[in-house]
């Protein structure tokens, strides 16, 4: 047999396709075609294929050797194909019997052995929804594919195993891993000291999944609290761990994330960060962004005034759609990005403009201008602005304001219970979330609550989306305190939560 | 030209005459050897059973150290195989004729035995 045949994934964002790799070899001058639009690292892979061929002591034919993966028109980049690539060859060269309907994701190195690959996950989706129920991944990614319970994933290490497989159908054994012996962090609330109203701020946010701004002098814990957020909201269920893992595997982060975790995750970009950076891009291969590898978690900004002009507007799409669409000349890809947004950021340059402010060394005319930078449309869509003032002496000794993360999240888990009853048939599930037209009509706090409300209104002390949002924040402060329609009390601390700060 | 150790030579020269012996016993007739000109030089030409022009480039090789004969072929020596072929069928008035390009292997081993491989028209 002259002709091999065998199915790699090529990935478009989130999405995929499943690619049949054919192999032709013809008598000919030797040589080596690539067809299907490759990229330079998919180019590459002749010769990563042919080395690890022959180092794996099989025959490379020497004839002519047409590969094409198809369907030809999709541009298809990176080395996940490498296996698929190799398998095919050999069974085109008769070296192996015909092939069964397998994915082969994997790079090989030039002696055989399997790399892994970025997207592994996305890839395993496409198949599974193409029908192919079997796949070939690199052992390195083994934790990341059993996560796609209903296929059967084989892990290997090298291209002899895969090939004595396909032989024999032996293979060694296959290491299950434990979904739920994942350590995820060892933070915790407790390490904060003091800080009752970020503390509170914190838990408020993560209830609802209202957005957030620290301001605070350097030193006083903004960083600590956003850093423990995840650490208070509620493990992510399957289905959103899938999510979080299938955009982390696109962006290829496991470093810093294990693809079984279920804790939220949280992205912290530095300030200096570019927008493609922050909303995703790329020219042949679009990555997501921090703002989608934040996907059910928390996008940490620090010293946000000091973000590039216009860095922090990019966010403004996603935080209102919960996707980004990224749209580049190869086309238009759709990355989830519903996230929690934290912002930090001093009080002024210098940081010291709190309490009295004494030391503070900055012009008023510096300081109004340092926050004025997060003013605007962006800042309209904070739920909760809190200051964080500098730990004192009491703070530190009393041990009895450090309540631990698992307290902290019990509560954040029953108040969400309570909500999620409540938009049982709505699309919806945080209070963050309610549409401004529900909270009009049924989502309404009680009427002396929204006497003052809209009394702020009339005196322009409120805009129209701040009076919403300050209905959202008031519903989950309702929610924490058991209250079945958020009272005059709730919305008035809901009020003070987004208002307290002059920006 | 560059110089050519006297040694290649004799073992390219042995190679084409192994392959013409083959050709002759395969019923090919041989119509002409080392045609040159100053693109260049075809090994064999010969008449195939079937009413082609061959136009024949042998490789031979006494190991494998530099790869297998037929890598040495590169796509710029393919070219030239196919413009010198050509050029003779212009030169004999035969243009229009039915040709192909074959390419012959002679593989010496060290006990003095050979194998060669043989591929049909392969542009």
């Amino acid at each position: 047999m002259s002709l091999g045949q065998t199915f790699g994934v090529a990935l478009q964002g989130l999405g995929g396709s499943v690619v049949t790799v054919e192999v032709d070899i013809a008598d000919g001058i030797p040589s080596y075609t690539l067809l299907g639009l490759p990229d330079a690292a998919l180019n590459e892979s002749r010769d990563r294929v042919r080395a690890a061929i022959v180092n794996c002591a099989e025959q490379w034919p020497n004839r002519k050797v047409t590969v094409s993966l198809s369907p030809a028109w999709m541009p298809k980049s990176g080395s996940s194909f490498d296996l698929a690539i190799a398998v095919a060859i050999l069974a085109a060269n008769s070296s192996v019997g015909v092939i069964p309907e397998i994915i082969f994701l994997g790079e090989l190195s030039l002696d055989g052995k399997l790399r892994a690959v970025r997207g592994v996950l996305p890839s395993l989706m496409a198949a599974h929804s193409a029908g192919i129920l079997r796949a070939v991944v690199p052992m390195a990614n083994r934790a990341e594919a059993q996560l796609m319970t209903s296929m059967e994933i084989i892990p290997m290490s090298h291209l002899h195993e895969v090939l004595l497989w396909l032989r024999t159908g032996e293979r060694s054994e296959n290491l299950e891993l434990d979904l739920e012996q994942v350590v995820d962090t060892a933070l915790d609330f407790e390490d904060v000291a003091g800080q009752p109203l970020a503390r509170r701020a914190a838990e408020i946010a993560a209830t609802g999944g209202h957005h957030l701004l620290l301001i605070g002098p350097p030193g006083a814990g903004k960083t600590m609290i956003a850093d423990r957020l995840p650490t208070i909201l509620p493990a992510l269920t399957l289905e959103e761990a899938l999510e979080v893992t299938a955009v982390h595997s696109i962006a290829g982060s496991f470093a810093t994330r294990s693809p079984m975790s279920r804790l939220a995750p949280i992205v912290a970009p530095h300030h200096t960060t570019t927008r493609v950076a922050m909303v995703g891009g790329g020219s042949h291969l679009i990555k997501p962004g921090a703002c989608s590898l934040a996907h059910h978690g928390v996008l940490f900004i620090d010293e946000a005034p000091e973000c590039g002009p216009g860095i922090l507007d990019s966010l403004r799409q996603p935080l209102e759609a919960g996707t980004i669409t990224i749209a580049r000349a190869i086309g238009n890809l759709t990355f989830p990005a519903r996230f929690l947004l934290v912002l930090a950021a001093n009080p002024c340059p210098c940081g010291k403009f709190t309490g009295r402010g004494t030391s503070c060394v900055c012009t008023s005319l510096q300081v109004r201008r340092y926050l004025g930078k997060l003013s605007g449309p962006l800042m309209d869509r904070i739920d909760i602005r809190v200051h964080v003032d500098p730990v004192g002496r009491v703070d530190m000794a009393r041990a009895d304001l450090a309540e631990s993360s698992a307290t902290m999240r019990e509560r954040v888990i029953a108040a969400r219970l309570v909500a999620s009853k409540r938009f049982a048939h709505e699309p919806f599930s945080l209070n963050g979330q309610i549409p401004s037209r529900a909270l009009r009509t049924t989502y309404q706090p009680e009427r002396i609550a929204m006497n003052f409300l809209h009394d702020e209104l009339d005196r322009e002390r409120l805009t129209a989306r701040g009076l919403h949002k300050v209905m959202r924040t008031s519903w989950t402060l309702a929610d924490l305190y058991q209250h079945d329609r958020p009272t005059l009390v709730d919305v008035h601390e809901a009020y003070a939560l987004r208002e307290g700060i002059e920006l | 030209m560059p110089t050519v150790k006297k040694n290649n030579k004799v073992l390219g020269a042995f190679g084409e005459e192994v392959i013409v012996k083959e050709l002759i016993s395969k019923n090919f007739e041989i119509i002409e050897r080392n045609w040159r000109i100053r693109e260049g030089e075809i090994d064999i030409i010969a008449l195939s059973p079937d009413g082609f022009f061959s136009f024949v480039e042998v490789k031979t090789r006494s190991s494998l150290a530099f790869g297998h004969p037929f890598e040495a072929i590169t796509p710029v020596k393919a070219q030239r195989l196919q413009r010198l072929a050509l050029a003779w069928l212009a030169t004999h008035k035969c243009l229009g004729c039915d040709y192909r390009i074959d390419i012959a292997a002679v593989l010496i081993d060290s006990s003095g035995g050979f194998s060669t491989e043989y591929r049909v028209g392969v542009l």
